[in-house]
């Protein structure tokens, strides 16, 4: 599965071959001048059917804002019940990105979903 | 004595598919068992992304992976039973489960799908030489504590194994904080996809020590320290290679074995190399109306081809209740030549072929500008040029049914061939 990609300078700009699409030559590109990540993580659920709610960035981010984001999702608790896609924490660090849940989470009191 | 059409065993990627597939053929009375608290299996632990690139064309986590099945399933009206446990399953098709609501039960079933999943391999699997502290923990298991269960399971950490819940797991304890010494890997590679190798270890420069063991755990009551060193062709730590790595936890990616308890129950016979039921084109195992999908059969590396394998078995089961898989004498047997460890199916009928036979397998080492070769009874029928294969990775093949159904073909092989030969 995938392509392996080589990513190679050029005078004007980067020459990506070994990849199968076009998405590939955008990723290659990507990689070597602003690699970015979607962060898939998990925040604190008060009163929820797990103790942890899983949520990702719906976008991806610069790799050095990482750590950023973790601090601010590691502070943030939410209350059951919660749909998935809902939106957690809204446009981090002004990334233009929303922290959203990645499942849909009964509360306590309806404990079989 | 409760009755169903089909009776799936396991909620997680691999039975939903089945279960929805065979509903969509016109399956009316399904039950999905499974004995955890809610369906999904593993994928609910599997929070990371990358999921669905081939059944969705978007990367998805684990949980919305798993919940686009669930909801289908609710809205099918399948039924499903949680919190359950099947103790045993007869030849002919008779499940023994319980649970505190329902009590022992007694199922009957036209056709049983297995779908129960894979285990980690332990400690113990692999003989760690050391004393027993608290820390040491398989890879899944850590994964399930910090990602659903909300506890953290150390601070400075050391893994085995660079099979992907390896990797993903190094990236998940960097996020929370912790410091991943390092990831040793036995064997010459890492097992993982290239992906995860990327983003999970060079991202955050953890260290990938190939060729390299832990050959001692220290500690009494937790783990205070262990010791990695080099291996040998032979797998052997060489002396005076050990080093020492102050940490508090071990976490253990050695390997995933197919979960056939239940299996042997029923008496389905298993194939050695991938530790799942012997299969044929409709993933029906030897027993007749068993069928077997996902990683009880063998463990792959993406869930997307769970997710199809699943579907063809529980459409072929399906068409064994409507008696539209026919049985042969004329059986093609697939073989796994040169540099490949093995190949799903095992077997094929070439009548109940729709339109294309699709080999699974995976390679035995890490091949550069090879091919893959398919011949029948000898003579190639498809070569597909391949620039990178490694064991982490699983090959697909597909072959039109017109190939096999023109000739008489007793024995499909495929190799590894260099390019140019």
């Amino acid at each position: 599965m995938g392509c392996r990609l080589t990513v190679s300078k050029e005078e004007n700009g980067y020459k990506v071959t070994g990849n199968s699409c076009k998405r590939g030559a955008a990723y290659g590109i990507k990689e070597m001048t602003n690699p970015t990540r979607v962060i898939p993580t998990t925040v604190k659920i008060r009163n929820g059917f797990l103790k942890r709610l899983p949520v990702k960035t719906n976008g991806s981010i610069p790799k050095e804002l990482i750590f950023k984001c973790m601090e601010i999702i590691n502070s943030v608790e939410v209350e059951a019940p919660v749909k998935i896609g809902d939106v957690i924490i809204e446009n981090i660090l002004g990334t233009g990105v929303d922290v959203v849940a990645t499942k849909t989470m009964a509360s306590i009191s309806c404990k079989k979903i | 004595m409760l009755k169903y059409e089909v009776v799936v065993i396991g909620g997680g990627p691999a039975g939903l598919a089945a279960a929805i597939e065979a509903k969509k053929n016109g399956v009316q009375s399904i039950l999905v068992i499974d004995r955890d608290r809610e369906l999904g299996g593993i994928l609910q632990q599997c929070i990371h992304n990358g999921f669905g690139l081939h059944v969705f064309k978007q990367e998805l986590t684990g949980p919305e992976y798993a919940e686009r099945f669930i909801n289908e399933l609710k809205e099918m009206d399948i039924a499903y039973k949680l919190d359950t446990m099947v103790l045993d399953i007869s030849e002919d098709r008779v499940l023994s489960a319980i649970n505190t609501k329902d009590g022992f039960m007694k199922i009957k079933a036209k056709a049983v799908i297995l779908a129960m999943g894979c285990r980690e391999r332990t400690r113990g699997a692999i003989a760690i030489p050391g004393t027993r502290p608290a820390g040491i923990f398989t890879a899944g298991t850590a994964q399930r504590y910090i990602n659903m269960e909300g506890y953290m399971v150390g601070r400075r950490v050391v893994i085995l194994g660079s099979g992907d819940i390896g990797l993903i797991m190094a990236r998940r304890l960097t996020l929370e904080g912790a410091k991943v010494l390092a990831v040793a890997e036995l064997m010459p590679f890492s097992s993982g996809l290239t992906r995860n190798i990327v983003q999970c270890l060079d991202d955050y420069n953890i260290p990938l020590l190939l060729n390299h063991t832990v050959i001692q755990i220290k500690g009494k009551n937790r783990v205070e320290a262990v010791v990695i060193a080099q291996v040998d062709n032979d797998k052997k730590p060489i002396p005076g290679t050990e080093k020492e790595f102050d940490c508090d936890t071990l976490l253990l990616s050695v390997g995933l074995i197919p979960e056939n308890e239940l299996s042997k129950s029923a008496n389905v016979k298993l194939s050695h190399i991938t530790g799942g039921p012997i299969v044929n084109e409709s993933m029906e195992t030897t027993v007749k109306g068993i069928f077997a999908c996902g990683n009880v059969l063998h463990v792959h590396d993406l869930v997307d081809w769970v997710t199809k394998e699943s579907q063809k078995a529980g459409k072929s089961a399906a068409r064994f209740i409507k008696n539209q898989l026919k049985d042969s004498k004329d059986i093609v047997k697939t073989f796994a030549g040169d540099g490949v460890s093995y190949i799903v199916p095992h077997m094929i009928r070439t009548h109940n072929i729709e339109d294309t036979l699709d080999l699974l397998m995976r390679v035995k080492e890490v091949y550069k500008n090879s091919k893959l070769i398919v011949k029948a009874d000898g003579k190639i029928i498809k070569e597909i040029y391949k620039k990178h294969m490694a064991p982490g990775e699983m090959e697909r093949i597909s072959i039109p049914s017109s190939i096999l159904k023109e000739q008489r073909i007793r024995e499909i092989s495929v190799a590894i061939g260099k390019e140019g030969e």
